[in-house]
C-alpha cells in the first residue's frame, strides 16, 4: 500500500518478488487499529524508510501476539495465538523483528522461543538507537531542541527486559533537556494498562493509576512526556487530559519525536 | 566459722561444673532437635507444591546468591534500612564466632577457650563488642521506625497483630541478647582484673568497659553470678531464637540463601510456559500430532492454582522466605491507588494457608479436605484482577520473591478452570479468537494505517 511517498511492503509481496527484507516490522494491534497509535506506526515506518532499511510488515496476516490473554491467565488462547503467528513467521523465515510495542516485544522475544519461534527481537527504541549510532539517521535541532522532556518507562521494556538506556539515548539526540520523574527506570510506576488492564475497568480504589502517574510526570513541568508503548500513550494522554494540561504538555512516542525532528 | 576443707570446696565446684555442663549439653541437644523437627516440617510443606526442576546455569545461581543474599545488593534502594539491616546482619554472622566459643566452653566446662589466640582474640572480642553495640542501636532504630515514626508500610491492612508483634518480639529479644553479652564481658573483665581464678586474662573490652563503673562495687561472688547469669541468658536466648525463627517471618535469615539461588534467571517479563497447554494446543492445531505419553494412574493436574498445592515448591518457598518488609506493596501501583491488592498479603496468605494445609495433614490425615482454598478463602478475586503485572513488586523484593507468579497462577485457575474472568476480559478473549485482536476490528483493516 502507498504511504505518501513510499510503499509499505507486506512479507507476502516481498517474498513473491523473491526478495527477503532485512527486518520485519511487527505493527501490533494498537499500532494497526488505535488512531493515536497509528500515527506512531507511521512515524516509525517513515524513519525506517528514510534510514534505507528494507523492511516489511505482515499486514492482514498479523494477529495479536497473545500478550493480554497470557497476562489475564488464558494460556490456551495465548498459545493458540502464538502458534498461529509462529507458523506465519517461520513460513516467511523471519529472523529479525522490530516492534512498536513493548508488550509485543516481550512476548515475541521471551515467550515465543519455547513454542518454536526463535527470532532476534528489537523494540523500536533499540532499533532507533542502532540506526543513530550507525549514522543512518541524524537529528539536528528540530522541534524538541531545548525542550524539557520526561520519559515514562514502559514496564515491559524496563523492568521486564532491562531496557532503560535505549529510549533515553534516543531522546538525548533531540538536544532536549531530559528530566527524570521521581519514580523512573527500575522504580518506574506502571501507567495502569499492563496485565490486560487496558481492556477492563480498574478495581475500585482511591484513584486511577494513570492519574497518579500523570501527576508525577506533570510535577517535573515538562514540555512533553515521551512514551514508548501504545498502552502508555493512551493512559498518559488520558491522565494529562484529565489534569487539563493537554494544550501545554504533549504526550509523544519517541518515534514521533524523532520523525518530527527529522521533518519526516 | 568452720572452714570447709579445700578438697570439699574443690569437689563441690567440680560437681557444679559437671551439672552445668550436663544441663548445657541437654539444652543444646533439645534445642537443635526441635529446630530440626520444625525445619523438616517446613520442608515437607514446601514439597507439597508441584515439582519444578531448577538446576540449570549453576554458576549464575551461585553468583546471584552471593550478590543478593550475602551481599544484600537489593537492600540499598532504601539506604537507612539498608545500613541498619547491614549492622544487624554482620553482627549476627560474626558474633556467631563468639557463640562457637560459648558452645565449646559450655560442653567442656572451659572458659574463653579461644583465648590462646592472644592478640587476635583481643581483636575478635573487641570487634564483637563494637558489633554488639551496633546491633543494639540498629534494633532500637528499627523499633522506633515501626512503633514511633510508624512507617506506612509497617501499618497496612495485612499487618495485623501477629505480624507486628513478631517483628517487635525479635527486635526486643536481640536487644536483651546484646545487653547480656556486654554485661557478661564487663563482669568478666572485672573478674579478670581482680585475679579471680578461672577468669584468665583475655579479650579487649572497648565497649563494655563503660559498664565498669556500674559493676565495680559488686563483690567477686556477685560478679560471678552476673557473669554466669548473662552467659546462660545469652546461650538460652540463642537456642530459643533458633527455635523461634522457623515459626516466624525471621526465617528469611536462612531461606534468603536458597531462595535467591533458586530464583528465576529469565527476564522478568517472561511468564512461564504451561506445557500441559502446549500439548493440547498442538493436538488441536494438528490432528496428526502424537500426544505425549501420560501416566494412566495419574490425576490430571488442574490448570493454574486454586490452592497452595497447585503452586510449585519454589512459590511456596517464597512464601516462607518473606519477611513482610512490605517493599513490594509500597511500590505496587494497584495498592498505591487504593486497590485491595497487596503483593505482601499474597505471600503471607500463601504461607498461612500452607501452614493450615500442613496442620490438617498432620492432624487429620491426607484424605481430609477442609473445603477451603487459597483463592476465595484467603485471596479475593478482586485482589488478583487488580494486578497490572508490572513487576514492581518482583523488582522491589530484596530476596527475589515473585508474588506475580502466584497472582498469575490464580488467574489461570479462574480463567481456565472456572471461566470466571471479569466480563470485559471475556469479551476481549472472544475478540481475540474471532478477529485476532483484543478489539473488534477486521484483520482486513490491518494496513489502514498506511493510508492518509
Amino acid at each position: 500500500m502507498i504511504m505518501e511517498d513510499f510503499k509499505v511492503n507486506t512479507m507476502a509481496e516481498t517474498m513473491s518478488r523473491g526478495e527477503k527484507p532485512e527486518i520485519l516490522f511487527w505493527v501490533g494491534c494498537a499500532g494497526s487499529f488505535d488512531d493515536r497509535a497509528k500515527k506512531v506506526t507511521k512515524a516509525l515506518a517513515k524513519i525506517l524508510h528514510h534510514a534505507g532499511l528494507k523492511f516489511a510488515v505482515l499486514g492482514t496476516e498479523e494477529s495479536c501476539t497473545g500478550d493480554p490473554a497470557k497476562r489475564a491467565g488464558n494460556e490456551f488462547l495465548f498459545q493458540m495465538s502464538a502458534m498461529n503467528n509462529i507458523m506465519v513467521l517461520n513460513g516467511y523465515e523471519v529472523t529479525k523483528i522490530v516492534t512498536g510495542c513493548p508488550h509485543c516485544f516481550n512476548t515475541l522475544k521471551n515467550e515465543y522461543p519455547e513454542l518454536g519461534g526463535n527470532y532476534e527481537v528489537l523494540h523500536h527504541s533499540q532499533l532507533l538507537q542502532e540506526l543513530m549510532d550507525a549514522g543512518k539517521i541524524t537529528v539536528q535541532g528540530g522541534a524538541y531542541q531545548g525542550k524539557k522532556i520526561t520519559f515514562h518507562d514502559p514496564c515491559y521494556l524496563g523492568r521486564a527486559n532491562n531496557v532503560y538506556e535505549a529510549p533515553r539515548q534516543v531522546i538525548m539526540r533531540l538536544d532536549s533537556l531530559m528530566t527524570e520523574m521521581k519514580r523512573s527506570r527500575a522504580n518506574g510506576l506502571c501507567c495502569g494498562a499492563g496485565g490486560a488492564q487496558m481492556f477492563k475497568e480498574p478495581e475500585s480504589g482511591k484513584k486511577d493509576i494513570n492519574m497518579e502517574r500523570a501527576e508525577e510526570a506533570l510535577a517535573s513541568t515538562p514540555d512533553a512526556i515521551a512514551v514508548a508503548c501504545p498502552f502508555c500513550m493512551t493512559m498518559m494522554s488520558d491522565g494529562v487530559k484529565l489534569h487539563e494540561k493537554e494544550d501545554t504538555v504533549k504526550v509523544k512516542d519517541i518515534a514521533e519525536m524523532i520523525a518530527e525532528a527529522m521533518d519526516l | 566459722m568452720k572452714e570447709f576443707p579445700v578438697y570439699v570446696v574443690f569437689s563441690n565446684l567440680k560437681l557444679v561444673e559437671m551439672i552445668s555442663q550436663f544441663l548445657f549439653i541437654l539444652l543444646l541437644s533439645v534445642g537443635i532437635y526441635f529446630f530440626v523437627i520444625r525445619v523438616k516440617k517446613v520442608m515437607r510443606n514446601i514439597n507439597l507444591g508441584r515439582e519444578k526442576v531448577i538446576n540449570d546455569r549453576k554458576s549464575e545461581r551461585w553468583q546471584t546468591m552471593a550478590r543478593v543474599a550475602m551481599g544484600q545488593s537489593k537492600m540499598g534502594s532504601r539506604p537507612v534500612a539498608a545500613f541498619f539491616h547491614l549492622l544487624i546482619y554482620i553482627g549476627f554472622v560474626i558474633i556467631n564466632i563468639e557463640v562457637l566459643e560459648i558452645m565449646i566452653d559450655g560442653v567442656f566446662g572451659t572458659h574463653r577457650v579461644l583465648s590462646f589466640l592472644g592478640g587476635f582474640y583481643d581483636f575478635l572480642i573487641g570487634s564483637f563488642e563494637y558489633l554488639a553495640i551496633g546491633v543494639l542501636v540498629a534494633c532500637v532504630v528499627f523499633l522506633v521506625r515501626r512503633n514511633v515514626i510508624r512507617l506506612k508500610r509497617f501499618h497496612m491492612a495485612e499487618m495485623t497483630s501477629w505480624p507486628k508483634s513478631d517483628a517487635n518480639l525479635i527486635l526486643i529479644t536481640e536487644i536483651f541478647l546484646m545487653t547480656a553479652f556486654l554485661v557478661m564481658n564487663a563482669s568478666d573483665a572485672l573478674l579478670q582484673s581482680r585475679g579471680v581464678p578461672h577468669y584468665v586474662m583475655a579479650g579487649a573490652f572497648p565497649v563494655s568497659s563503660s559498664l565498669f563503673g556500674m559493676l565495680g562495687s559488686y563483690s567477686n561472688e556477685a560478679l560471678i553470678m552476673i557473669e554466669r547469669g548473662c552467659w546462660w541468658f545469652h546461650i538460652v536466648g540463642i537456642i530459643a531464637f533458633l527455635n523461634y525463627v522457623p515459626y516466624s517471618k525471621h526465617f528469611h535469615i536462612l531461606l534468603a540463601f536458597p531462595n535467591t539461588w533458586y530464583s528465576t534467571l529469565n527476564p522478568k517479563g517472561q511468564f512461564n510456559n504451561m506445557e500441559s497447554v502446549t500439548n493440547e494446543v498442538k493436538l488441536m492445531m494438528d490432528p496428526a500430532a502424537v500426544p505425549p505419553p501420560t501416566d494412566p494412574n495419574g490425576v490430571p493436574q488442574r490448570f493454574g492454582a486454586k490452592d497452595v498445592k497447585d503452586l510449585n515448591w519454589k512459590q511456596l518457598m517464597d512464601a516462607y522466605s518473606c519477611t513482610e518488609c512490605g517493599r513490594c506493596t509500597s511500590v505496587c501501583p494497584a495498592n498505591i491507588t487504593g486497590k485491595l491488592l497487596s503483593p505482601r498479603k499474597i505471600m503471607m496468605d500463601t504461607r498461612d494457608r500452607l501452614e493450615e494445609v500442613g496442620k490438617n495433614l498432620d492432624q487429620k490425615g491426607a484424605d481430609y479436605d477442609d473445603g477451603k482454598s487459597l483463592i476465595n478463602d484467603y485471596i479475593k478475586e478482586e485482589e488478583i484482577w487488580a494486578c497490572t503485572t508490572c513487576n514492581a513488586c518482583v523488582e522491589a523484593c530484596p530476596i527475589l520473591i515473585d508474588p506475580l507468579s502466584i497472582i498469575l497462577d490464580l488467574r489461570r485457575f479462574k480463567v481456565m478452570e472456572e471461566s470466571a474472568a471479569p466480563a470485559e476480559l471475556n469479551g476481549m478473549f472472544t475478540k481475540m479468537e474471532n478477529n485476532g485482536a483484543p478489539w473488534q476490528f477486521s484483520p482486513a483493516d490491518r494496513m489502514n494505517w498506511t493510508e492518509n
